[in-house]
């Protein structure tokens, strides 16, 4: 059939001898089967993290910000760092499944569905922060344009912050809906497979009824696309208001134009790292290395390197430019960025984010599992480091020399970081084990096309009608294709 | 309750089904409905099936939060109770615009892509709680139905169905809604 050709040039994108049939089954099989030891350590882990966040939480809201180490030169630390960091890596998501779609990049299949999944968690811990940052928590509405009882006094609509406001919950909401929209022909799937009534249950809920009528997937397919379209500019658009909150402001350091593009690109950056570090994990864990291959790990490291190397650029560019304004309160920020008390944590960032992508040159280096994860954690590090480097290092020593300072996290700032990283493992490992976690009928759309299996089947020059059948699902399935034939 | 007889032919193969369809269309019969397990590529068309309009529907959806947003802004900055914020105009909405422009845009695609999904759930029938409807659990997974109406030429149709490679044929009742 020629709706199902590609190149032979191609590498399969799933491989093993598997049919539709098998796609089902390999995709049910870590919600059907039982959690092994491993998953339930690592999940202990990541609970107990949580619930120590969640103390250190208590304790900033009971008692006061004055539990964390800010002080009246560096009002801003490891709060807005952790914020930026995860709403950085939240852009991968709907990189893969927004951009890729648009590009038409079959591999993007295999991924999407955890990368956005990761997307919804990672956004779920950015939007910690700045709650917790108010104090008062309870009144986080007060950012909302609604009309209350002073006097109609509305929110600055001129504010970066407020920009990020609609820009976070638009993100995370429309994130969340294209994620959802795509979950539900395979928690339909898991649904007419479930035997056991309680599942069946939660699936049928979960998926909403769908169906699967040809009118249901010419409508499903227009609206992931036209979401694709509209996610695209708002994922550009996140990072770029993100990156608003410094480079409206005057402070040496974080008053430069080069701040959206070189923020997005290092929100990529650090979103594919994550990427990688949770799927070369789950692949394993949930038996999907035919499904998430080394092929998808290396296009990912790809994206790592090139998203890495702009990232360097952008810091090149920011230190000419300082140079070259003239202006000695930039001039002195970025010397002292690199040179100053500060200057491990921009040495960490420049080796992490500039010097370690670029062993992803060599083919043999970015096929490696072992060293794409390592690199993985590698490239997170740097990327923490480099939100540390933009927000602290600008702000220890700026215009009063007399307020010059330093800053040291207490163990609040600590616990609370530790925290969110737990509750995104927690997220994380409970939708592993309770959601399809490839998104299974995409997959089926591609596997007469690039599946293994029938890539061999048409360069043997045989036809794919009828290979579809599974002789366990159908017992006509063989003699059926040989009808076909005769 | 009025019944109306169909006849559901199950396929196995995607290409199998697509050969079907034409040859059910070039038989000049009407195909109540498909049900897929993925959304298989020309399906629509070759059912001949009317495109759909859901994209244009999110454009007009886009146009209301545009003008949402220029609306709620214009009330809350320039009318309702204008502040000096750093010296910017807060007396003309469109000297002060370019500080809105980012939430014109965020608006414009919180609407376009919300609503849209909304339209898109309740034309397809979907909810919380919805029960499906497909006839057969099969087609979730790697089983391809096809849907015809029955007007007394059942055998006819079990023979076209049968040539074009159906696995099973069944005729069933089906309620009218």
């Amino acid at each position: 059939m020629a709706s199902h050709y590609e190149a032979p040039i191609r590498r399969p994108l799933v491989l093993g001898e598997k049919s539709y049939h098998d796609v089902s089954v390999d995709i049910a099989a870590p919600i059907e089967g039982k959690a092994n030891k491993s998953w339930w350590i690592v999940f202990s882990i990541a609970l107990a993290a949580f619930l120590w966040g969640v103390g250190c939480i208590i304790y900033t809201i009971s008692t006061g910000i004055g539990t964390w180490g800010l002080n009246k030169t560096v009002e801003w630390a490891w709060d807005i760092t952790n914020f930026v960091w995860w709403v950085g890596i939240g852009h991968a998501g709907t990189l893969i499944s927004a951009v890729l779609l648009l590009f038409r990049q079959k591999w993007r299949m295999g991924i999407n569905r955890s990368a956005e999944a990761m997307t919804i968690f990672s956004v779920i811990q950015a939007a910690i922060f700045p709650i917790i940052h108010m104090g008062r928590p309870w009144l986080a509405y007060w950012v909302l344009p609604i009309p209350n009882q002073f006097g109609s006094l509305w929110v600055n609509f001129n504010s970066p912050l407020l920009w990020d406001v609609f820009a976070i919950s638009t993100y995370l909401s429309v994130s969340l809906v294209f994620w959802w929209t795509g979950l539900l022909p395979d928690f339909a799937m898991i649904r007419d497979r479930a035997v056991k009534p309680f599942q069946k249950k939660i699936y049928s809920l979960l998926s909403f009824g769908w169906t699967g009528r040809a009118k249901d997937w010419q409508r499903f397919e227009e609206v992931s696309l036209v979401l694709a379209g509209l996610a695209t500019p708002l994922v550009l658009s996140v990072h770029t208001i993100v990156s608003y909150d410094f480079a409206t402001s005057i402070v040496p350091g974080w008053h430069t134009t080069i701040f959206p593009p070189y923020f997005v690109a290092g929100a990529v950056f650090s979103g594919f790292a994550m990427v990688n570090t949770l799927l070369i994990i789950m692949r394993k864990v949930s038996n999907l290395e035919d499904y998430i291959t080394v092929q998808h790990i290396e296009l990912m490291n790809i994206v790592i390197m090139i998203t890495g190397s702009i990232v360097g650029v952008a810091y090149i560019t920011e230190l000419f430019i300082a140079w070259y304004s003239g202006v000695e309160y930039e001039q002195y920020a970025f010397l002292n960025r690199a040179t100053g008390p500060y200057a491990w944590a921009y040495w960490i960032m420049m080796s992490c984010n500039v010097f370690s992508p670029q062993f992803m040159w060599f083919k043999k280096l970015r096929t490696s599992i072992m060293f794409s994860f390592f690199i993985s954690i590698v490239v997170n590090i740097g990327m923490w480091f480099e939100r540390f480097v933009i927000i602290v290092t600008s702000l220890h020593r700026d215009y009063l020399p007399s307020s010059w300072t330093m800053f040291s996290p207490t163990f609040v700032d600590i616990g609370t970081f530790i925290g969110t990283i737990g509750f995104f493992f927690v997220l994380f490992l409970l939708y592993a084990r309770t959601f399809p976690v490839i998104a299974q009928a995409e997959v089926k759309t591609i596997l007469k096309s690039s599946g293994e299996r029938y890539k061999r089947i048409r360069e043997a020059g045989k036809s794919l009608v009828g290979t579809g059948a599974d002789k366990r699902t159908s017992n006509v399935a063989e003699d059926n294709s040989k009808n076909l034939k005769n | 309750m009025e019944t109306s007889k169909v006849i559901h032919a199950i396929y196995t193969d995607d290409d199998v089904l697509m050969a079907a369809v034409k040859k059910v269309k070039a038989e000049r019969h009407h195909i109540e409905e498909i049900y897929t397990p993925f959304p298989v590529h020309g399906l629509d068309k070759a059912m001949g099936l009317a495109p759909t309009r859901i994209a244009i529907t999110s454009f007009i959806y886009g146009c209301i939060g545009l003008i949402v947003s220029i609306w709620m802004m214009n009330y809350m900055m320039i009318q309702d109770w204008p502040q000096n914020i750093g010296g910017k105009p807060s007396f003309s909405y469109i000297e002060n615009m370019p500080a809105f422009v980012p939430i014109m845009f965020e608006l414009t695609v919180f609407f376009a892509a919300h609503l849209m999904v909304i339209t898109f759930y309740l034309r397809s029938r979907m909810w919380p709680f919805k029960k499906a409807e497909n006839p057969d659990p099969r087609t979730t997974d790697d089983h391809f139905l096809m849907e015809l109406a029955v007007h007394g030429n059942e055998k006819e149709l079990e023979n076209l169905l049968k040539e074009t490679g159906a696995v099973e044929i069944n005729i069933v009742e089906k309620e009218a809604h």
